[in-house]
């Protein structure tokens, strides 16, 4: 193991009968030194290596893979040539491993791959778009037919209050004067955790054609429609839009790329085109898993502002202004921010 | 298990994976075996650190009831309380999605159950290991396993179709892997990544340099160190050289490298009659493996001159 027991000495490189022999004891300690570096990486204790080391590591890398493909040419010493082979492989899992800095990933996430990954998905989007829409629609269309279904689409215990034939000042209670209330920071990470596990779902179910993830939005936002359908019927309707928009401006718009994101998966499985079906679906679904990562950012900030900003701010206007401004920069980075600059996801 | 089924068995998971340097290399997928045990060990890790940290805050949260009941429900201890539950939330949601994402993206590229399993992920096409794959293949860890196993769970064995559902969910995505060559699970064909085992494997000594390295060591100071006796003991002629191969150069290589005294004996009783030499009787080893290194610069030479002889039977 040790680097400097391998240097050849001229008098073993004249000794050597074969030149293959000659080839591999004058390369031999480039090799061991990249097995040693290797080795610590692999055991973890990067920190312990100098940096004269890892700077050094791209180029013995390709030394030895260099070194790999002369031995293969001109080498029949077959546990040699097993020995650069595994130490390549190695060497090739570390070299093009996962890039050691989570900061630099989240500086080209943040300064366009975000917002690329999300735009090369546009027609997932608008498919999704349409869906949830039709799931208020259909939310509400059921429950003014009937108000039984109320119940079907929401638990007695979830629904408090909030059922068909209450009172609008019941109702009007559940919407305003939170602002004292304690407890509001526990609220908002049990959101965030609830809301993260459901987009989670909605995406990986896209692996089965995207259908579930479709049923999955349409019973979410079904439930919405229900619940504007009861507070129209108090005349509490603007109200409640204000109530929701605070952070559902966010948290719709997380879900909706969600949706999108396990829809683009779906669609690449069932349509993968020209390109071989398991190239398609690992192109969609890194796409896709960049916009999740952002999907889980974007419920954070949700969570914030259903936990506090939803309490502290009381009136429908202010409500709106906060679920506008947000609505508008989030379609501002989407949809404005680093085109052309941003790198292809 | 034969060898030779094992050798089979060995055959069906090498694959030649293409560097973006344009190096072939051959890699071998990891087993089913080794996958399920890395993910058990890995579930087992998660589940103790779970119930390790519900204790702890527990602990601290029982010091921390204590001090609200003195001051009487609703100040700093409150507060706390608050907090600890929010600190315990967070902390849940990060062990359930972040444990395996967090050491994947390590440059081990494998979770501690994982390397205890030998195996640890990469890029299918060869390229570099990016963050999106790594992401994307743990999420859909969700639909193979933190959904349906509460599923079954909730439903229990007596309330029939529900559980039969969640149970043939949780298989399909289970046995997934077993359906295709490469042993793809649900979330590595969607990140276009796979499981390998990890290569190890130590730098023998060349078995055409023992005699020369000992004879160079023992004679350093004399300078008649290339007429030393042990350098080279046998010499033969072309003809005895002409019949072997590569293949039958591989052969020997391993049974000198193993050094079992009945298998150098079968050889050399076998190479001897070949080429019709007797001289080496009784200095089997040593007759071996100057033939060997005398073999070898044979096909090298004729490699450097693009003539290849694959084995016994091939020209050359």
């Amino acid at each position: 193991m040790n680097a400097l027991s391998a240097t050849p000495s001229t008098n073993a490189i004249e000794l050597a009968a074969l030149r293959s022999d000659r080839f591999r004891i004058e390369r031999e300690a480039d090799w061991q030194r990249l097995e040693a570096i290797v080795t610590r990486m692999e055991k973890g204790r990067l920190r312990r290596i100098p940096d004269e080391d890892l700077l050094a590591l791209p180029g013995l890398y390709r030394t030895v893979a260099s070194s790999l493909s002369i031995a293969r040419e001109t080498s029949l010493d077959a546990a040699t040539l097993a020995y650069l082979e595994a130490l390549v492989q190695r060497a090739w899992f570390v070299v093009y491993g996962p890039r050691s800095s989570l900061t630099e990933w989240l500086r080209g996430f943040l300064g366009g791959g975000w917002s690329a990954a999300v735009r090369g998905i546009w027609l997932d989007i608008v498919v999704a778009l349409a869906v949830m829409v039709a799931g208020v629609v259909v939310g509400w269309l059921l429950v003014s037919h009937d108000p039984e279904w109320y119940f079907a689409l929401m638990s007695r215990e979830m629904a408090g209050p909030r059922v068909p034939g209450a009172s609008p000042e019941a109702l009007r209670a559940t919407l305003f004067g939170d602002s004292k209330q304690e407890g509001m920071s526990v609220f908002a990470a049990k959101l965030f955790s609830n809301n993260a596990q459901v987009s989670i779902l909605a995406f990986a179910l896209g692996f089965a054609f995207g259908i579930p993830t479709l049923l999955l939005l349409v019973h979410n936002l079904a439930l919405l429609g229900a619940m504007a359908w009861l507070y129209h019927g108090a005349g509490l309707l603007t109200d409640f839009a204000g109530w929701i928009c605070v952070h559902g401006t966010t948290e719709l718009f997380a879900i909706l790329l969600a949706g999108a994101a396990g829809l683009h998966i779906g669609r690449a499985i069932a349509f993968p085109g020209e390109r071989p079906i398991l190239q398609a679906s690992a192109e969609a679904g890194r796409r896709a898993a960049l916009v999740m990562a952002g999907v889980v950012l974007m419920l954070v900030v949700a969570a914030l502002l259903e936990g506090f900003a939803r309490q502290l701010v009381d009136d429908t206007f202010g409500r709106f202004a906060i679920g506008g401004f947000m609505l508008a920069g989030w379609c501002a980075y989407f949809f404005a921010f680093g085109r052309g600059a941003g790198r292809r996801p | 298990m034969s060898i030779a089924t094992m050798r089979r068995a060995r055959l069906r998971k090498e694959r030649v994976l293409v560097t973006p340097e344009g190096i072939s290399l051959p890699v071998t997928v990891a087993g089913a075996g080794a996958r399920l045990g890395a993910l058990i060990l890995d579930l087992l890790i998660i589940l103790l650190l779970m119930i390790g940290t519900t204790l702890a805050l527990a602990q601290i949260a029982g010091g921390a009831g204590e001090f609200v009941r003195e001051a009487g429900g609703n100040g700093p201890g409150a507060k706390a309380m608050q907090f600890l539950m929010i600190v315990w939330i967070i902390i849940m949601f990060l062990f359930r999605n972040a444990y395996f994402l967090y050491f994947e993206l390590g440059p081990r590229g494998a979770t501690p159950g994982k390397r205890l399993a030998g195996i640890r992920i990469a890029a299918r096409d060869g390229g570099r290991l990016t963050a999106e794959m790594v992401i994307a293949r743990n999420l859909l860890r969700d639909i193979e396993l933190f959904l349906p196993i509460p599923l079954i769970m909730m439903a229990g064995a007596d309330s029939g179709m529900a559980w039969l559902a969640a149970t043939g969910w949780f298989a399909i995505f289970m046995l997934f892997p077993l359906f295709n060559r490469d042993r793809l699970r649900a979330g590595d064909v969607i990140a276009g990544s796979w499981v390998l085992e990890r290569p190890r494997r130590k730098l023998e000594a060349a078995m055409s340099l023992h005699g020369e390295r000992a004879a160079g060591a023992a004679a350093q100071d004399t300078a008649a160190a290339e007429q030393s006796p042990l350098a080279r003991r046998y010499r033969f002629e072309e003809a005895e050289l002409a019949v072997y191969g590569e293949f039958e150069l591989q052969s020997l290589e391993r049974v000198l490298r193993d050094g079992r005294e009945e298998a150098i004996e079968t050889v050399y009783q076998t190479i001897a009659a070949k080429i019709g030499r007797e001289d080496g009787w009784g200095d089997e080893r040593r007759f071996l493996s100057d033939y060997y290194t005398q073999l070898r610069a044979r096909l090298e030479a004729g490699m450097r001159m693009g003539r290849r002889k694959a084995d016994k039977h091939s020209e050359g």
